[in-house]
């Protein structure tokens, strides 16, 4: 597994960094919870077809400036813009539970600055019969296994490599879910409902089978939201952020349906 | 000094097995343990022993907020407080306080407080917290990642209201109001004493600092625990070039008086093991919500940590085993101190003997714990004691004898203390003369 390219572009006088690898058409990807605190295998999958940029949305690790975010609309001009720096303009978008929320606002919002979409399990919605998870009232010990089907994979992203800085590293983990709190607390729910009949992009939903923060009739609902549709895909063995569990059955469901 | 008398009307009949059965005595505690009619007899129990207290001679006597709470049945210390300013005379009424960011709008604050206020004669104590994250982020669903940005501009908020004379409008980051102008008005001017609770972040203790308000110091866990913070906050104080005086600091602490040591113990036990057990007994999951401890906060924390575990290391192996190393870090000292509430909450002591071993409770004949908290608010500097003489399921007849005995053999000895200081944080109530005389309480149908 080799080293992504780095570079940090500028959101509201803020960096964010963005890793760029592989050749071929452009693939943005917008991380999940707690956001990509080291490179991970699921992205060398897509790279091996595609040129997959990964740009880091305001607050998560590698970028700063959530905290002068206050408003959705604040979040949703910061992510478009960061899309755009970050060259992603008009390419195919993927994203997983929290960025996944964002490919489809973004989808919605600016039908054209994206071309096919694929989202894994995405935050924004909330169903009182069939609440998602409290992602944030949570024993420490009790989250990685929330997270993914197998906890060691999460608990692995986010252990502090050798060398880092051994303050600021927790608090760039902190920060991440801080980051996800201040646009999704106290329920996860933004109302992108009312945003998704405006969708115009082939959509495939994704979604781990042992998922245990977003309840799977959320699939659905957003499915028949959806004016086109989406194709949804059952990934065996994967937990909500699936592209940790299972990297290579959810870069080919991705891959298939960019085409 | 001024001793004030502090009350978090807990619910005293909390089952026996409360530990075993339920997470948490906190945000999702369960409605079955409820019980309305016997809350009645516990409500008006405790503004009994309020008003006792004022009777008895207290300074003040304080209430404070909190939501979804066993141990705390106050979601509204503003109605404790009007109903006490209808029931007292002289004594200042403290509400430690009100969560600036739960109100909206915030100048809710700023006329309560002033109705509060105005009903006592200018006796009302501002308190404004934070809050705790079970009663802000997960009780009242405030978002933790702009709670404190929400506290600071509600402060401002309210603090202008108070004193503009001309109707403003308030352009805030989260409030906007076209028309605010507030009736009624504060009779203390500019404005009544505000004091700040806080835990030991150094932003906190400079903001009081650079505002000219109280810091308070509102921890269960005692003196022993409550020394570091306190010599970080009058540190930060001689970094600032401000005076040492003793008033510009508050500090609670839970007292047991009897007419020797063994007998506190023996009266207190129940009571402080009931509080430190069951009352206690918060879900980690609710204490720590990601951004409600500042970044800076955070660093300190773990700077610190860092620098204890190099000079762990560099210590001989024989030095580390004396000092024992196998134990968890916090409690080497026998003090319960812990970088988040949840690690604290783990470390709590919940027997009588290790509760006031780790100064939770200071206990003793009068004399004894005359002498004790001479030496607290001495070693703490703090001229400001808001004690808890009523505690866990303490009855309301053990309360009574506490705070009397308090109020007539410890009192006299401490008053005197920082005489020398002049309290500028205090209420300036009306001239007695010129106060509405309060009947004495009659029912109507009683005439």
């Amino acid at each position: 597994m080799s080293e992504p390219t780095t570079t940090t572009v500028d959101v509201n006088g803020h960096p964010c960094r963005v890793w760029t690898k592989g050749s071929g058409p452009k693939i943005g990807f917008l991380a999940g919870f707690g956001g990509l605190p080291r490179w991970i295998p699921f992205l060398d999958h897509l790279a091996e077809s595609r040129t997959v940029v990964v740009p880091s949305m305001p607050g998560f690790p590698g970028a700063t400036g959530h905290n002068i975010l206050d408003t959705h609309l604040d979040w949703l001009v910061a992510t478009r813009t960061l899309l755009e720096k970050a060259g992603l303009d008009g390419a195919d978008l993927a994203g997983s539970s929290v960025g996944a929320s964002f490919v489809a606002e973004i989808a919605a919002l600016w039908p054209q600055s994206v071309r096919r979409i694929a989202m894994i399990a995405p935050f924004g919605l909330f169903d009182e019969k069939d609440p998602a998870t409290d992602v944030w009232a949570q024993r420490a010990e009790d989250v990685p296994g929330l997270l993914c089907a197998n906890g060691e994979i999460y608990k692995e992203m986010k252990a502090m490599p050798a060398g880092a800085n051994s303050v600021e590293w927790p608090i760039e983990q902190t920060r991440a879910a801080e980051a996800a709190a201040r646009i999704f607390w106290p329920l996860g729910n933004t109302k992108l409902e009312r945003r998704l009949p405006l969708i115009t992009a082939p959509t495939l939903l994704i979604w781990g089978e042992a998922d245990r923060v977003m309840p799977r009739s959320y699939a659905d609902r957003i499915a028949k939201a959806i004016p086109a549709g989406a194709k949804i895909t059952t990934i065996v063995g994967a937990g909500h952020l699936a592209e940790l569990d299972q990297p290579e059955a959810v870069a080919k469901a991705v891959l298939g349906h960019m085409g | 000094m001024k001793l004030m008398w502090f009350h978090l009307m807990p619910y005293t009949e909390l089952p026996e097995d409360f530990r075993d059965k339920h997470p948490s005595v906190w945000v999702d505690i369960h409605s079955s343990l409820f019980d309305p009619k016997r809350a009645h007899h516990m409500y008006n129990d405790f503004m009994d022993e309020m008003e006792f207290a004022a009777d008895c001679g207290f300074d003040a006597i304080c209430c404070n907020e909190h939501h979804s709470n066993g141990y705390g049945l106050m979601p509204s210390p503003n109605l404790i407080a009007t109903a006490l300013a209808r029931r007292t005379t002289d004594t200042a009424i403290c509400v430690m306080g009100n969560s600036l960011a739960l109100y909206n709008p915030p100048t809710r604050v700023a006329e309560e407080f002033a109705m509060i206020d105005c009903i006592s004669g200018g006796r009302l104590i501002a308190g404004f917290p934070v809050g705790t994250p079970m009663d802000t982020t997960f009780a009242y669903g405030q978002n933790p990642s702009m709670l404190r940005e929400r506290y600071l501009e509600a402060h401002d908020l309210v603090m202008r209201a108070w004193q503009e004379k001309e109707t403003f409008a308030f352009n805030g980051r989260f409030n906007q109001q076209r028309y605010v102008n507030i009736w009624p008005r504060p009779i203390q001017q500019p404005h009544p004493p505000v004091w700040i609770p806080g835990g030991g972040s150094v932003e906190t203790w400079r903001w009081c600092a650079e505002m000219d308000y109280v810091y308070c110091y509102l921890s269960y866990y005692g003196y022993k625990a409550g020394q570091a913070t306190m010599q970080g906050f009058w540190d930060e104080m001689d970094r600032l070039g401000k005076d040492r005086n003793p008033y510009r600091a508050g500090f609670l602490q839970f007292v047991g008086v009897a007419e020797s040591h063994s007998e506190a113990m023996e009266r207190y036990a129940e009571a402080a093991e009931y509080f430190y057990g069951r009352c206690l007994h918060v879900d980690p999951r609710f204490a720590s919500p990601p951004g409600y401890n500042t970044e800076a906060t955070m660093r300190a924390g773990l700077e610190s940590q860092v620098k204890r575990a190099a000079e762990e290391a560099t210590r001989a192996p024989s030095e580390q085993a004396q000092a024992g190393h196998n134990k968890p870090k916090d409690q080497l000292a026998g003090v319960t101190t812990g970088t988040t509430a949840g690690t604290r909450f783990n470390m709590v002591a919940r027997n009588m003997e290790d509760i006031v071993e780790r100064g939770y409770v200071v206990v003793g004949s009068p004399k004894d714990v005359a002498e004790q908290l001479e030496h607290v608010a001495k070693t703490l500097n703090v001229g400001h004691f808001m004690l808890l003489l009523q505690y866990g399921n303490m009855s309301k007849d053990l309360t009574k004898y506490n705070t009397k005995l308090f109020a007539e053999q410890v009192m006299p000895k401490l008053k005197p203390l920082f005489s020398e200081w002049e309290d500028r944080w205090w209420p300036k109530p009306m001239e007695k003369s010129a106060r509405a005389a309060l009947p004495a309480f009659r029912p109507a149908a009683a005439e």
